[in-house]
């Protein structure tokens, strides 16, 4: 359809034709919010205005059914003097010292990654990515938390290659380390994969970017990609249905990307940023046009004129509604002086880069686009920004919780490998199930070593990345999370997930210090989803307290389900840790014969929501394991002491799995097999595949062991010897041997037989 | 006066960063250089370092090989200057016929990332005079066209010539004759898949090791031109 044959919907039409039926509800707009929106503007919005009041108060966008539950994160936050940036603007910015800030988080692309694995994956990194950008911040790593259905059904075979593959192609492209998450895999995510990703930067602390348009007469810029027709989606019944017109309006739901034309963006807007050109810059990414100007104009001086025709197209079709809710990747806004302009359009020029100005800051406090010269929006964006609808969503204990509850896998309902024979077979089954198998067919499609500064990553407890070669300060960050725990006690679950990153950061010797989440639930209407995300939200805010790590942003995903079956409720959640040199990172591996293997902590009887009665009994029921986040605390100061101090040649935290997996993948990661003996007051298979809290394994030199027992008495965490690094056989005397050899065929076996 | 080691950036190159570190540890001078320059700004070697220049569009190296920095770097490596490509680097020689061959999609079409092993073949290039011929050493391999291919004739030219500069133990991309990397006949243009640049630091080289494997091709090359000055003077 050319452009002349299109009439826009201007307000002047708008306010002429009241009665002009909207087709609100196909965009996802509900009566009342229709009814408010008409009651702000005191006319019918015209197709623009409602195409951005539909994604701007989309849940999505606006956190409607979330908010009333996440305010806790920052109004109970624990004290802390770190934090520079906290939750609300594009990532959290915490103080690592040395005049350096780190900002991270992360978010979800659940459901484009399952209509389009590759695209979907490969645009959750570049989302995230510009996120980080955003802030100021140069990225210099991602992490990738993924879940799927079962690893044998026909339809993972579809989306995890997909997925692996658009990560890797994104973020390779991108030259970003890949340096940690999960793989992992249950029933209830067949039709739902979850893909989360995380990204983390690195700037000077006086330099963060915010995202705001301030000072009447700046210019408001938009740089990056053209825009096109993809990510589109709801915005096609808009077009067509006011238009009727016979063009293709049918538009892709999924954003497609372009990794090239990120990592020339990202160039470009760290020279943009060394120079200090820009007074506020936002990045395009749910709800793209929209979401930009009215958030950069609520923010700021709280005016902002458009000429919406100004910007570039790579499709010369597409109409203002389709322009302003277009999710192309790749494209940037920024409000830039006039003074600095020229020198802007230089370091675009330079790396290739269409920038075009397509407004103006204003003070009228009002956001007016036009059109060839016709207004065709005129609000005030702080009513799409900021006063979108807010829930209260009713929410209720499930009827079924405590039935599931009372389903506690105890040794008169699972029946229990015993004796050594039993034992074995159970170990090798265990290490070679989908979840606990050896990942490597998929992370060797990630580069985890570009830029050089990956000192740890897969394969280890944390990622690490040093930040200075001059002092050798770096960071850590875990990715965790148990759905299985989370379903059986949301409360708990959550805080299980923090707990696990909190220790797998301590462990590789980093002092834990602040908390992203991705909070995966399924839909928010049901009173019994919303219950599980009103505990868990309760959860983490109670064990953040504790533990002393901020929640600094992060994202909801709602309506993640299959049918009216909902995921298991799956709160992601990353921990970033600050190491004063990484030279003295823990790893997790068993590299030296004689060393004195130590487990820490207490191992109860717990198989709630355990990996082995999954494996073994496709069994869900009881309760998840206790926690004592006190502990924890205590635990984590042991493992960074142990660091420092030098007295760990290895650290690995239980989890899934337990004590014999943690055994098993630190000899296979050294090379060196085990001597173990049990401490003897439990029955061998709950001391080997208990998955008890709070608890890890090292292994010290014998010279260190007393001064090493001695902290751990002293901070009252149980501590006993279980062994010491010998041979290439994994022994627990009493019981069994299974050679290295063995147990890694096994281990490695799996995922080249699956997807290779 | 240090020795001035020049690195390429192309838009989309990604391991600039880390081929001016391996620089600088190896005890040279690194010199940024920019595609749109085509002056060389007075350094004594270039290297030109993984990535995906261009975004690889069309194919990997093919619109970098006609950047203004090219036509400078081709012409001195006539001259004789040495050129290090590593990768995507190894594909715009490879491009520009510095190098023969040319590298395509893996043997099981993935993305691989990995510490492999190499022997050393040619320890008379200007890249690798500080390995002994026959030496094996690990270096981490990251692509997903790093397979090298040649007409058979080319290849047995190759071999007879010494020009075979490294071979995989564990052929990880079906790479013809188990090729990692070849030099043009004068020695000087060594093209290598893998990337010496990721394995120079205990910190951050491959894991368990050994880590630095990759630092002599960079002290190599400061060897040979120190040498050549004690030549020309």
């Amino acid at each position: 359809m050319s452009e002349h044959t299109y009439q826009a919907d201007t307000v002047e039409r708008a306010e002429a034709s009241p009665e002009t039926e909207q087709p609100y509800e196909a965009l996802g707009v509900k009566d009342d919010e229709y009814a408010r929106i008409r009651e702000i503007l005191g006319r019918r919005p015209t197709s623009s205005e409602l195409a951005m009041y539909s994604v701007m108060w989309s849940e999505h966008c606006s956190y409607k059914s979330s908010k009333v539950h996440l305010r806790q994160f920052g109004e109970r936050a624990p004290e802390v003097d770190f934090l520079l940036v906290g939750p609300g603007e594009n990532a959290g910015v915490v103080d690592v010292g040395e005049d350096l800030a780190v900002t991270f988080k992360i978010e979800s692309h659940n459901h484009p990654s399952y209509v389009e694995p590759y695209q979907g994956a490969a645009t959750g990194v570049g989302g995230i990515v510009r996120d980080i950008l955003t802030m100021g911040a140069r990225p210099i790593a991602v992490l990738d938390p993924l879940r799927f259905g079962p690893a044998d059904a026909a339809d993972t075979h579809r989306v995890l290659p997909g997925v692996v593959r658009g990560i890797g192609g994104y973020g390779n492209s991108l030259g970003l380390p890949n340096i940690g998450g999960e793989v992992v895999f249950d029933a209830c995510y067949s039709g739902n994969p979850l893909v989360n990703a995380l990204s983390v930067g690195v700037l000077k602390k006086s330099e963060i970017k915010l995202a705001k348009a301030d000072g009447p007469g700046n210019h408001v810029v938009l740089f990056g990609a053209r825009t096109g027709g993809d990510g589109i989606g709801g915005a096609s019944v808009l077009a067509s249905a006011t238009f009727d017109a016979d063009k293709p309006s049918k538009r892709p739901s999924v954003q497609v990307g372009d990794p090239f034309m990120e990592k020339v963006l990202i160039e470009c807007c760290l020279e943009i940023y060394a120079e200090d050109l820009v007074t506020g810059i936002q990045d395009l990414g749910a709800a793209g046009l929209s979401c930009a100007t009215t958030e950069l104009a609520a923010a700021g001086t709280g005016g902002m004129d458009v000429k919406l025709d100004l910007a570039p197209l790579r499709d010369a079709t597409l109409v203002p509604e389709e322009i302003l809710m277009s999710e192309s990747q790749e494209r940037m806004m920024a409000v830039v002086t006039p003074e600095n302009l020229p020198r802007f359009f230089e370091i675009c020029e330079k790396w290739d880069v269409i920038s075009t100005v397509i407004g103006t800051v204003t003070d009228t406090g009002r956001l007016r686009m036009t059109w060839h010269g016709e207004t065709i929006v005129d609000v005030d964006p702080r009513t799409l920004a900021h006063q979108g609808p807010v829930y209260e969503r009713p929410y209720h204990r499930p009827d079924w919780q405590d039935a599931l509850q009372a389903d506690a896998p105890d040794a008169a309902r699972l029946a229990r490998p015993a004796g050594g024979e039993q034992l074995r077979a159970t170990v090798l089954r265990m290490v070679a199930s989908p979840n606990l198998a050896d990942k490597t067919w998929v992370l060797e499609q990630y580069d985890h070593r570009v830029r050089g500064n990956t000192v740890l990553a897969h394969g280890e407890d944390s990622g690490m990345i040093r930040l200075s070669e001059e002092s050798g300060l770096g960071i850590a960050l875990s990715t965790d999370g148990n759905g299985r725990y989370t379903k059986l006690d949301p409360y708990t679950g959550a805080q299980l997930a923090l707990a696990e990153a909190y220790r797998n950061v301590a462990a590789t010797g980093a002092t834990p210090l602040a908390v992203t989440d991705c909070l995966n639930f399924g839909s928010p209407e049901d009173p019994e989803v919303m219950w599980q995300f009103a505990e868990a939200c309760r959860g983490l805010t109670d064990a953040c307290q504790i533990l002393g790590t901020p929640v600094t942003g992060g994202n909801v995903s709602f309506y993640n389900q299959t049918g009216s079956e909902a995921i298991h409720p799956t709160p992601v959640v990353g921990v970033l840790g600050v190491i004063d040199d990484v030279a003295r990172r823990t790893r997790s591996a068993f590299e030296t014969e004689g060393e004195v293997l130590l487990l820490v902590g207490e191992t109860l009887d717990e198989f709630g929501g355990s990996e082995w009665a999954h494996v073994v009994h496709e069994h869900l029921g009881g309760l998840p394991p206790k926690l004592d986040l006190e502990r924890e605390r205590q635990l984590g100061e042991i493992l960074v002491a142990g660091s420092r101090d030098g007295m760990l040649s290895a650290a690995h935290d239980l989890s899934d799995g337990g004590l014999i997996q943690a055994l098993a993948e630190s000899c296979m990661r050294g090379g060196k097999g085990a001597r173990v003996v049990l401490p003897g007051e439990l029955d061998p298979f709950v001391e080997l595949f208990s998955e008890s809290a709070g608890r890890a394994v090292v292994a010290v030199p014998r010279s260190e062991e007393k001064r090493f027992t001695d902290m751990c008495v002293f901070r009252n965490v149980p501590v006993a010897r279980i062994g010491v690094v010998d041979g290439d056989t994994l022994e627990v005397q009493g019981q069994f041997e299974i050679p290295l050899a063995e147990l890694r065929e096994a281990w490695t076996g799996t995922f080249p037989k699956l997807f290779g | 006066m240090p020795a001035r080691i020049g690195v390429v950036t192309f838009p989309g190159t990604q391991d600039d960063a880390d081929a001016l570190r391996a620089v600088r540890v190896a005890g040279a001078e690194p010199v940024s250089l920019w595609h749109r320059d085509a002056d060389l700004h007075g350094v004594d070697a270039i290297v030109l370092p993984g990535g995906f220049s261009y975004g690889d569009y069309l194919r990997c190296g093919a619109i970098a090989r006609f950047s203004p920095v090219m036509e400078s770097v081709i012409a001195a490596a006539h001259e004789g200057m040495p050129v290090l490509g590593i990768c995507n680097g190894f594909q715009v020689l490879c491009e520009s016929h510095l190098l023969p061959g040319a590298l395509i999609r893996n043997d099981g079409m993935l993305f691989v990332n990995r510490d492999v092993r190499l022997t050393v073949e040619a320890a008379d290039t200007a890249w690798t005079g500080g390995y002994k011929a026959g030496q094996e050493i690990v270096i981490p391999i990251k692509n997903g066209e790093g397979k090298f291919t040649a007409d058979e004739r080319t290849l047995d030219e190759l071999e007879a010539t010494g020009r075979v500069v490294a071979r995989y133990l564990d052929n990880p991309n079906g790479s013809a004759r188990a090729i990692a990397g070849v030099a043009n006949a004068a020695g000087n243009v060594v093209g290598l898949m893998p990337h010496p640049e990721h394995a120079i630091d205990e910190l951050t080289g491959p894991y368990p090791g050994p880590a630095t494997d990759g630092l002599p091709f960079f002290t190599s090359v400061l060897q040979r031109l120190i040498d050549s000055e004690l030549v020309n003077a």
